[in-house]
């Protein structure tokens, strides 16, 4: 019991172990993927980001909606010849919260190295 | 005793923090620059250089020689070559994408084998087929030195078009699809009356260009 515990818990924290205090919102890869793009190529239409990413609808809207509530992420629904268009965009905040996690990453490379 | 069975794991080696990191920042780049390329497809600039292109056809045709003809078209390469790189540029730049990396780098490799093979036949036309003096009459090229002239904008349609079809596969789906058109266009020049040249580049080059252009502004941002 005590064996697949540990697994488990390796497993979900993933590369995290270790690596204190990184944010978890944008930690997961899937949101890792859309903070990356939209830092990336700006303002970008859901069917854009689904096909760089290669995600389903579904998966594109949750992971989409859980960096809305965290801030990162701006919304924008119109449209377009009477066809509903939802653009992303990363807010200052997201874009803060990847530079810091740019950091993490470096500040463990470097902590590594002898 | 023989082991009938790999002896039981007490646990998972852990991944190693900084190998963990390393395959976090490949990800975020490998992504950034994957969607650097898709949005990096210059939509102005392909207005811009379709918009040079129909001025050039215009120019090219009031041409008195062979040569002064080529010459413009050679000059019209150059120039939309420069926009479409300064364009891309400025649309990566201003989002921070990418571009002589991963899918951009793909982009390019994918567009310049054709083009290399246009410029090719190119040379080989001026070199052995034409008389550069000889007089450039569009609509009564002589039939002598006409066979050869009369293809080239058929050629340097098809091999520009397949270019693009082949570099469009690592980019949005209107690339691939103007590509095509661009090879479309070029087979039908290819079987066109002689002295039809000019208007068919004016056509792809200029016409295609800013029609997709246009497109990808509106679809996928300037």
């Amino acid at each position: 019991m005590a064996i697949r515990r540990t697994t488990r818990s390796t497993a979900a924290s993933g590369v995290a172990s270790g690596v204190p205090d990184l944010d978890p919102v944008i930690h997961q890869r899937v949101r890792l993927g859309i903070v990356s793009a939209l830092a990336a190529g700006g303002a970008t239409s859901f069917t854009d980001l689904k096909a760089v990413l290669e995600l389903t609808d579904g998966n594109l809207s949750v992971h989409a909606r859980k960096l809305e509530e965290a801030g990162y992420l701006r919304v924008t629904k119109s449209f377009v010849d009477r066809m509903p268009h939802t653009e992303f965009d990363l807010t200052d905040a997201g874009r803060a919260a990847l530079a810091s996690y740019l950091d993490q990453m470096e500040a463990v490379i470097q902590a590594a190295r002898p | 005793m023989p082991q009938d069975r790999p002896p039981l794991r007490r646990s998972q080696p852990a991944a190693r923090p900084e190998a963990a990191a390393h395959a976090h920042l490949r990800f975020i780049r490998e992504t950034m620059a994957r969607t650097g390329t898709f949005t990096a497809v210059p939509g102005w600039g392909g207005v811009a250089m379709g918009g040079t292109a129909v001025a050039a056809a215009w120019i090219a045709h009031q041409q008195p020689t062979v040569s002064a003809w080529l010459a413009v078209w050679a000059a019209e390469a150059l120039i939309g070559f420069l926009i479409g790189l300064w364009a891309t540029l400025l649309k990566a730049r201003r989002s921070s994408a990418p571009v002589l990396s991963g899918q951009g780098r793909k982009f390019f490799l994918g567009l310049l084998p054709a083009v290399l093979v246009g410029v090719a036949l190119t040379l080989a036309v001026y070199g052995f087929e034409l008389d550069p003096t000889s007089k450039y009459d569009p609509r009564s090229i002589p039939v002598v030195s006409s066979l050869s002239l009369h293809l080239l904008p058929g050629i340097w349609l098809l091999c520009y078009g397949a270019g693009v079809a082949a570099a469009g596969t690592f980019s949005v789906r209107l690339v691939p699809m103007m590509g095509t058109a661009f090879m479309l266009i070029g087979a039908i020049a290819l079987l066109a009356p002689s002295g039809w040249g000019d208007a068919f580049l004016a056509l792809g080059f200029g016409g295609i260009h800013v029609v997709f252009g246009a497109l990808i502004v509106r679809k996928h941002g300037g």
